[in-house]
């Protein structure tokens, strides 16, 4: 909302300064997004006398002038045709910028005669088309005075944001009420006189929608207008609305305009010549269409109110008027339109036709109902003024939509609701002069002034008074502690994201953060896709379905990485996968990937590409780092199929998969154009079961044996297919007491190996708790180990 | 006599012309061996008379000691100069670089919430999660935005299809349906009926369609929420002053509370900090601009009623702030969407170490 300064003080008696208003205004909750003064540009620019115009000895269409500035006569050259002696005009001293050209002004000659400034046309500043000739100043203005005093472009515009509900301070007198509420100074008063017609108008209102408060269009009125004389409005009209950025159209359209701004109560004028028969407020016929005044035909239904007369549409209500029976210079009838609408279905029509307006802004912000009838009086005044003729009586159909509402406010409820200590006579007159009725003394009943259908209850009563009073006075008070000492912020399962973040960083990974969405075809690779978790109205068909895993999102980001010539992006995220649309649907997933080099070229050793186990590693460190038993886990060697089939496994706490690891499928790696294996992991952080409750956080008791521990080489020829955890698992179950460590340290397959078969080599380690074992006791065990991992295995142990 | 004194003379002449240890032994033999030459003159001590036995047995023993001793001084020299020669040997290039160590880093945003949970933990906060697909009632109903509200425009929603119970479903515009799941929590209900108050932060994403330079469609939001029977606008002002100075690591932050709009709060305020803009640069505290940074007011008794609450009994206050927007105020981020880009230029400039974690006694910013 941009209004000016000189506007503002015609509805409001101030001494203040624009610093104070501006400062105000933003502590009223009407923010100040910025103030522009267009004297501004013109600062350098001074009332420059010219005592000599003579003809340029050189150039036929060139003047030489001597411009007296007031400090001193200047010699310009000057082309325009109306330069002459005695006039006065814009001067630009040497230095200047020229607003329309921003090019800085020099001194110079031109065809040999010096020229050390400029005389301006109100094109060069800016203020206008003209660029037929200089400005020509009137004669009283003073010599040397500021130019944009004399050209009367001081009035600063000031633009504020207005919030939803605050839609009385879309006209300047609501802003104007707020400040003289908050004591910048007294509201004037507004003096609305009505005016008797003078015929009965020849067009009635009938109303389609039953006389209802809660009808979409309650109440209606207007009049008629006839031998009117519409054209260009008079220049402080056309001044003010340009000044907030309107464009001058009419007399009539620029009055609607004034109106809606300065009072905010939108208007609509009909060529009263172009209206066949009475004008109907009525709900619009499905696939009936108006061509709107923004030159747009719109296609109606039902929902939507309308103005319309026995031919067709011609406005739709409370958005645009229609073209078609819209006023032009040439109108000498007039008929005015003034109604309230109901803002929601305002809001409905608005954005079911794409449509903004001055009107619908206003409308569906809810307006004074009770300016249906002051807005034709303030309406009547001004068109007999500005465009002469006559009026008809009022013409009216409906009801007032709402009645008086009021509010208890208890005495202590600022301070309790606010902090703030409003003496109780300050509480009722900050009501009182936002134009609320208040009875009592505190309690307080207090009557809702019609322009603000926002206030509903008691706490609204407590903002009106605080803001007024300022939030400023709010006292500041530090929380009251609830305990000596921090609790935890976190429960336990909440902890586990922040723990698998820092442990899979520690391992060298870069944490990202990714859309929560992704393109559906990719959702439905990784197992997801459904349709619940389709988005109605994604911004686009890469963002159109929910991920099911954090995982396709960052095997995008490696590649985009790698496209930037970032060798082996190595990410990972902590993030959402969403299973379904409940609000249980959904799981916090730990997912990496590891892309080319684990080891990358180095001086010190071969380089190594990523394999499972890298994924592997990551899957159990971030298991670990939640707390899941990881020495309990079971490596399985299934994993869903975005996985490579044979290189992939789940990590299993009996049937409950804690997390997949493996090489993604080649596939989606070659197109994510990656040349070599990518190792993904995918950690589910909720599943592993939540740690057992401890009456203290002391730790078991260590036992440690004094007795050497002995170590024991085995290899086995097991068939290809056994897994080699198998083998260990066996050895560890061989002696449970005295095994206390299992290690598989070499797999070999080819000469020497049967084909089919593999040599898998463990070292066992036996620590003996009781005494030093015997070479007969390890035997023994040894002879236990060998039979139990053939037992199961079907292995031999190898020569 | 003159044998000894040739033996004599050859042994150590053998001793000193020994290259290395291999000689040396091959020396020591020579003279002490079993064989050697001063050994040969011991075994002829016996063929000897006793007093010539005595006079020379004491000079080939004054010999073999002599010897010794060459041999020994001889062989130190040796073993030294070895060790010398191993040692030059074995030299590296020290200015090699360390074997490569990828190093990690951690996401600002996840830095930031750690941050958030050091300083509100501190206030007696406690942290509540949901869910980022809500249904529309927990999402603006609840929140006083019934179906026709306009402020549900206010806000561009993301809409999922309608459960079978007809319940819409969106993508959550904000962090504040926590807040209802968390008062309707029969629990909390208990907590407050028995005199308890309710502190909760609830970070997380939300989301709103809007995808341009400033705006991605997927954001991060902190919410506050305190509820019991006496918390005044007062302490709002309290809690985030004393938030925005430890988050900040401003002593002197100043704040600026501005009435505002906000249906789900009233009276409402938006919050400013002091900030300069001198030299182009952005710092934060006292100075001649301020900076938007939260919305926040009393909760709505409306709100309070929705969740199960009586609003004449109980009141407090909420906020919500932008995660990513005060991550880029503090670390000087300069822009929104390149968080979610994953460059890994960027997430190693702007990330944390895992080991930096956050707190208040150990230092909060890095």
């Amino acid at each position: 909302m941009k209004f000016t300064l000189a506007w503002l003080r015609e509805h409001l008696d101030t001494t203040a300064s624009l610093v104070d208003i501006r400062e105000r205004l933003t502590m009223l909750g009407l923010e100040v997004e910025g103030v522009s003064d267009p004297g501004e540009s013109l600062r350098s620019f001074v009332v420059g006398h010219v005592v000599e115009a003579v003809q340029h000895p050189n150039a036929d269409r060139l003047r030489v002038c001597k411009v007296d500035t007031g400090k001193g006569v200047i010699q310009v050259v000057c082309g325009a045709p109306n330069a002459r002696t005695g006039m006065k005009g814009v001067f630009a001293p040497v230095g200047s910028v020229i607003p329309a050209t921003g090019a800085v002004l020099k001194a110079g000659k031109i065809r040999g005669a010096d020229s050390n400034g400029m005389l301006c046309s109100a094109r060069e500043l800016q203020l206008g088309e003209d660029h037929d000739g200089i400005i020509d100043l009137p004669a009283d203005a003073g010599i040397g005075q500021p130019a944009a005093e004399a050209l009367g472009v001081t009035d600063p515009v000031i633009e504020i944001k207005v919030t939803p509900n605050r839609g009385d301070c879309l006209g300047v007198r609501g802003i104007a009420r707020d400040l003289a509420a908050a004591g910048v100074g007294t509201l004037k008063p507004l003096a609305i006189a009505s005016t008797a017609g003078r015929y009965p108008s020849p067009i009635r209102w009938t109303h389609g929608y039953a006389a209802a408060p809660d009808s979409p269009c309650p109440i209606v009125a207007g009049r008629h207008f006839r031998g009117l004389k519409n054209g260009p409005s008079p220049d402080w009209l056309q001044r003010r609305l340009k000044a907030i950025g309107l464009r001058p159209i009419s007399t009539l359209v620029d009055i609607t305009n004034l109106v809606t701004f300065d009072l905010n109560r939108p208007l609509h004028v009909f060529d009263a010549a172009k209206v066949a028969g009475d004008l109907v407020m009525r709900q619009a016929r499905a696939g009936e269409t108006v061509l709107a005044l923004d030159g747009k035909t719109y296609t109606l239904d039902e929902s939507i109110a309308v103005i319309a007369d026995s031919r067709a549409v011609h406005g739709i209500g409370g958005i645009m008027g229609g073209e078609e029976t819209g006023v032009s210079e040439s109108t000498t009838e007039m008929f005015l339109e003034c109604a309230w609408f109901d803002p929601i279905r305002i809001a409905a029509t608005g954005r079911r036709l794409g449509v903004q307006s001055d009107a619908r802004y206003r409308f569906e912000r809810g307006l004074d109902p009770e300016s249906v009838f002051w807005g034709v009086e303030v309406a009547t005044r001004l068109v007999l003024e500005l465009c002469g003729g006559e009026a008809s009586e009022i013409v009216e159909s409906g009801v007032m939509p709402v009645r008086k509402r009021g509010f208890s406010l208890r005495a202590d409820r600022v301070k309790t609701l606010t902090g703030i200590d409003v003496p109780a006579a300050d509480t009722a007159s900050i009501l009182s002069r936002l134009g609320f009725e208040v009875a009592g003394s505190g309690p307080w009943t207090a009557t809702v002034p019609s322009w603000r259908p926002d206030i509903v209850g008691e706490a609204d009563l407590v903002e009106e008074v605080a803001r007024v009073w300022s939030f400023d006075r709010i006292p500041t008070v530090s929380l009251p502690r609830l305990s000596a000492t921090a609790r935890p912020v976190r429960t336990a399962p909440q902890r586990r994201a922040p723990q698998a973040r820092r442990a899979l960083a520690a391992r060298g990974l870069n944490e990202a953060v990714t859309w929560s969405f992704l393109p559906r075809a990719a959702a439905e690779r990784f197992g997801g896709g459904a349709a619940d978790l389709r988005l109605l109205n994604s911004i686009d068909a890469t963002l159109d379905t929910m991920r099911p895993t954090p995982l396709p999102n960052l095997i995008d980001a490696a590649r985009r990485n790698a496209a930037r010539g970032l060798a082996d992006p190595a990410l990972f995220e902590v993030g959402p996968g969403y299973v379904n649309a409940t609000p249980t649907g959904q799981r916090t997933i730990a997912a990496g990937l590891r892309t080319g080099a684990a080891v990358p070229r180095q001086w010190a050793g071969p380089s190594r590409a990523v394999d499972a186990f890298d994924a592997k590693a990551d899957a159990l460190a971030a298991l670990a780092a939640v707390g899941a038993p990881v020495e309990n886990l079971q490596t399985v060697a299934e994993a869903p199929d975005w996985y490579h089939p044979g290189r992939s496994g789940t990590l299993r706490l009996g049937d409950r998969a804690m997390a997949h690891f493996g090489e993604l499928h080649p596939e989606l790696a070659a197109a994510a154009d990656f040349k070599g294996p990518v190792a993904a992991f995918e950690v589910f952080l909720d599943a592993p079961p939540p740690a057992k409750a401890r009456a203290t956080r002391a730790r078991a008791k260590l036992a440690l044996s004094a007795f050497q521990p002995v170590e024991r080489d085995f290899a086995f020829v097991v068939e290809e297919k056994i897994a080699a955890e198998q083998v260990a698992r066996a050895a560890r179950n061989a002696d449970k007491a005295l095994v206390s460590a299992v290690r598989i340290f070499d797999v070999y397959a080819g000469k020497g190996v049967a084909p089919g078969h593999k040599s898998v080599a463990i070292a066992v380690t036996l620590q003996p708790v009781e005494r030093t074992l015997t070479d007969a006791e390890i035997e023994a065990v040894s002879a236990r180990i060998v039979a139990q991992v053939t037992k199961t295995t079907g292995a031999s142990l190898r020569g | 006599m003159s044998d000894l004194a040739t033996i004599r003379a050859e042994a150590l002449s053998q001793v000193t012309a020994a290259a290395d240890l291999g000689q040396l032994d091959a020396a020591r033999v020579a003279v002490l061996g079993k064989k050697g030459t001063v050994t040969e003159l011991m075994k002829t001590l016996g063929t000897l008379a006793p007093e010539r036995r005595r006079e020379f047995g004491a000079a080939v023993n004054a010999l073999k000691g002599e010897i010794e001793a060459a041999l020994d001084a001889r062989r130190g020299a040796l073993s030294g100069a070895a060790l010398d020669a191993r040692l030059a040997a074995e030299r590296i290039d020290v200015t090699l670089p360390a074997r490569p160590e990828a190093q990690g880093t951690l996401h600002p945003i996840g830095q930031v919430m750690d941050e958030l949970a050091a300083i509100f933990g501190d206030m007696g906060f406690t942290w509540a999660e949901g869910p980022d697909i809500e249904d529309d009632w927990h999402n603006f109903t609840a929140l006083n935005m019934p179906p026709d509200h306009p402020a549900r425009q206010m806000q561009d929603t993301f809409y999922l299809p309608a459960r079978a119970d007809g319940t819409q479903m969106v993508l959550r515009t904000h962090t504040s349906p926590v807040q209802a799941r968390t008062m309707l929590d029969p629990e909390v209900q208990r907590m407050l009926a028995g005199g308890g108050a309710l502190r909760i932060i609830v970070p997380g994403r939300t989301f709103r369609i809007d995808n341009d330079a400033t705006h991605t469609p997927m954001f991060h939001q902190v919410e506050g929420l305190v509820i019991d029977r006496t918390t005044h606008m007062g302490h709002l002002k309290g809690c985030l002053v004393d938030f925005c100075r430890a988050f900040f690591e401003v002593e002197d932050l100043p704040l600026r509370f501005r009435p505002s709009y906000f249906p789900f709060t009233e009276p409402s305020a938006e919050v400013d900090i002091g900030c300069s803009w001198k030299g182009g640069e952005l710092k934060i505290g006292a100075g001649e601009s301020w900076l938007e940074i939260l919305g926040s007011g009393m909760v709505h008794p409306n709100v309070i009623a929705n969740c199960g609450l009586d609003p004449t009994v109980y009141q407090g206050f909420a906020f919500g702030m932008g995660i990513d927007r005060i991550a880029m105020l503090k670390y000087g981020i300069p822009d929104l969407r390149a968080f979610f880009d994953a460059d890994l230029r960027w997430l190693r400039h702007f990330g944390f170490s895992a080991l930096d974690v956050p707190s208040l006694t150990g230092g909060l910013g890095r």
